[in-house]
């Protein structure tokens, strides 16, 4: 038995597949350096992200799965949890067959990747709805997250082709990072930011002097299209979970 | 703008306007092509009221005043309640500002009817366009279209929304007429005949020409209240088929009337909203459109109602019991969709699944399938299936006591209503 060890990136991760065959691992196990704990029995095999060889693996199973399966394998990955096992396992059965085994259901690895993928792309959906930019008096947007996966890489086009006009900053306080829009590129920027800078209490200093008057709009808008004969309150946390709550505007203490 | 007003103008104009019920936000193909504001080729639902229903767009009226005295409208010129109006400037700033801190996928824009209609259809065409061209805003705009108004101005409007809807309010014309003394079924089926070629047109025109311009590239919608009048789910389900099928409608919407007056020709004050037949016309509007079941399959002159404690699927499946049970392994994905519990999703994965080997009852659990229903209605590879042979009521009896509707408390008073 081998346990591999990465870097905890995606082409790393992809490096430790290529290696796995190019070495003939046998039982191997793959994690982060992070992740990894020693063992009496399990060798040790560190690998160095190698892009040519990430690369090579991507390639090789475009050729086995469709994209959207591809895909996939990337969004269970951003799951953020131990699924390197589980991936490679799936990406094991792909390569060794002659024909696709995306839809494969009665195969443990293809029901748990595609379970993966969908919770990842459910909280994607989610924080491309649930996001709510406050404007600063620099005229930056900005909005505070904490997603449940690692989601960031998948927003960042949507919200490129969406606000290519304004300049943006997503801040994954779980994962302290975020993606900053400069009107041209998106680049991922490391900082920290303190929690409490998203509640909404002392507007005046650093935000843009309408931001205030737009965000008790909302919230009177909000209430406004309620309709209190119809009250459903199962259905509304069903969609808008609580644990969302505390960033969105509408959710925070009347501001009026 | 003093803050206050547009504050007030805002909760009245909203509250108006929701008792429309669209609020889809996709279907579009509007892409952000000039590093402008936004973009509409996805549907998202921002929010979700405390009714748990979304909130994708800013759904407002530019003003409640209306010349139109319609029995079941809160804005009935008879009713007396605070009266607004927007500029076109704010409807145009909020619209911006609540988009650009992700709030909204867009406007939908209606208005009660001021001086006449073309007045009023001419300023929500200015809206859309100074969006449009002033703000470079690719974000979805659904217009309300005018009964009445005239071609030109419907064919601007096409230029800009991504969707135009006019409501037909009531599923008959006598019922219309008995609401809406002002109104007649003609001067919205007008409209919707024009839209409709002219979307047709401009498609064949894209086809041609790639650049040719968009036109209400998600077409267009309706919307009928339910409840209000005595119409059978029959009537309402043949209305709804004609829309589909002869005006190209891309949505049919069903409003559950909210008591709101004491108008003599109405539902009482109080009497609780029909949501779970609201809820079972959408179910079957859904087998309209996705399922392959025609309206006669669903409710025909012997069973003219929706049934109210079963999904009109499982109805179906149980007044034709000779068809099942259906081998998940064999039957085509047109029968499988028909099968009671088992969505157009379930479907597409059985058939793809099912290439690899024949599934269990294991395979079809792993596939995320819901058995309650689907169990008696279905053979798999195993020799374990429902032997007995049950009749069609006790079913219905079994499933009723495995599964707990959440609608349960509110079945006694709906059903007594008609």
């Amino acid at each position: 038995m081998t346990s591999i060890t990465y870097d905890g990136t995606f082409d790393g991760f992809l490096t430790a597949v290529f290696e796995a065959y190019e070495y003939k691992l046998k039982d191997a196990i793959i994690t982060t350096k992070q992740r990894y704990q020693p063992t009496v029995f399990a060798l040790k095999h560190e690998v160095i992200t190698n892009e040519a060889k990430a690369e090579r693996v991507w390639k090789g199973l475009k050729q086995k799965i469709s994209a959207k399966a591809t895909s996939e394998i990337y969004h269970c990955f951003l799951a953020d949890v131990a699924v390197e096992n589980t991936l490679y396992s799936y990406i094991q059965y792909a390569f060794s067959a002659s024909k696709t085994i995306e839809w494969d259901y009665t195969n443990i690895h293809v029901v748990q990747v595609r379970e993966w993928a969908h919770k990842v792309h459910r909280e994607r959906h989610r924080m491309a709805a649930f996001i709510r930019f406050q404007l600063t008096k620099d005229q930056l947007y900005y909005a505070v997250i904490q997603p449940d996966f690692n989601v960031l890489p998948l927003l960042e086009n949507h919200f490129k082709r969406r606000y290519a006009d304004q300049k943006w900053l997503i801040y994954d306080v779980f994962r302290r990072y975020g993606i900053y829009y400069d009107l041209k590129e998106v680049s991922v920027v490391e900082m920290t930011f303190s929690d409490d800078s998203n509640n909404g209490k002392d507007i005046s200093g650093v935000y843009d002097e309408d931001e205030g008057l737009y965000q008790s709009l909302w919230q009177n808008y909000f209430k406004s299209v309620n309709i209190q004969a119809r009250k459903n309150t199962k259905l509304h946390i069903q969609h808008m979970p609580k644990r969302y709550w505390k960033h969105l505007t509408e959710k925070k203490p009347l501001i009026r | 703008m003093t803050s206050d007003r547009i504050h007030e103008k805002l909760s009245i104009l909203a509250d108006a306007a929701k008792y429309d019920v669209s609020c889809a936000s996709s279907g579009s193909k509007r892409e952000n092509h000039n590093k402008g504001l936004g973009n509409a080729s996805n549907g998202i639902c921002h929010a979700y009221t405390e009714d748990g229903r979304c909130v994708s767009l800013l759904k407002i009226l530019l003003t409640n005043h209306c010349i139109f005295d319609c029995a079941y409208c809160v804005s009935r010129k008879s009713n007396d309640i605070k009266r607004a109006a927007f500029t076109v400037q704010e409807v145009v700033d909020l619209t911006i500002n609540f988009y650009r801190r992700n709030y909204i996928e867009g406007l939908f824009i209606s208005s009660g009817i001021f001086k006449n209609a073309d007045y009023t259809m001419e300023r929500l065409v200015l809206i859309a366009k100074k969006l449009r061209t002033e703000h470079k805003f690719n974000g979805y705009i659904h217009l309300k279209a005018i009964p009445g108004a005239s071609e030109e101005l419907l064919k601007e409007a096409g230029m800009y929304a991504d969707r135009l809807s006019v409501n037909i309010e009531m599923p008959t014309k006598e019922s219309l007429k008995l609401l809406a003394p002002d109104k007649k079924q003609d001067d919205v089926i007008h409209p919707m005949k024009y839209l409709k070629s002219a979307i047709i047109q401009h498609k064949e025109e894209k086809k041609q020409f790639r650049k040719a311009p968009l036109f209400a590239p998600a077409g267009q919608s309706t919307q009928m209240v339910i409840g209000a009048t005595p119409e059978s789910d029959l009537q309402i389900l043949l209305m709804s088929h004609f829309f589909y099928q002869k005006m190209n409608l891309k949505r049919v919407y069903y409003s559950g009337y909210v008591p709101i007056s004491t108008d003599n020709r109405l539902p009482s004050i109080g009497t609780p909203v029909p949501m779970v037949r609201e809820n079972r016309l959408y179910q079957a509007d859904w087998l309209l459109r996705f399922y392959g079941f025609t309206v006669d399959e669903i409710v025909a002159p012997d069973y003219p109602q929706l049934d109210m404690d079963i999904d009109p699927k499982l109805s179906w499946a149980l007044r034709n019991m000779d068809i099942f049970p259906v081998d998940i392994n064999k039957a085509d994905l047109q029968l499988i969709k028909r099968i009671p519990g088992i969505g157009v999703q379930s479907a597409n994965k059985i058939v793809a699944a099912r290439r690899y080997q024949n599934l269990t009852w294991d395979n079809l659990k792993k596939i995320g399938i819901s058995l309650t229903k689907a169990r008696y209605f279905i053979i798999c590879n195993s020799r374990d299936y429902e032997r007995r042979d049950l009749q069609p009521l006790q079913v219905k009896q079994q499933i009723l006591s495995l599964g707990k509707s959440k609608y349960q408390p509110n079945f006694s008073p709906q059903i007594r209503l008609f």
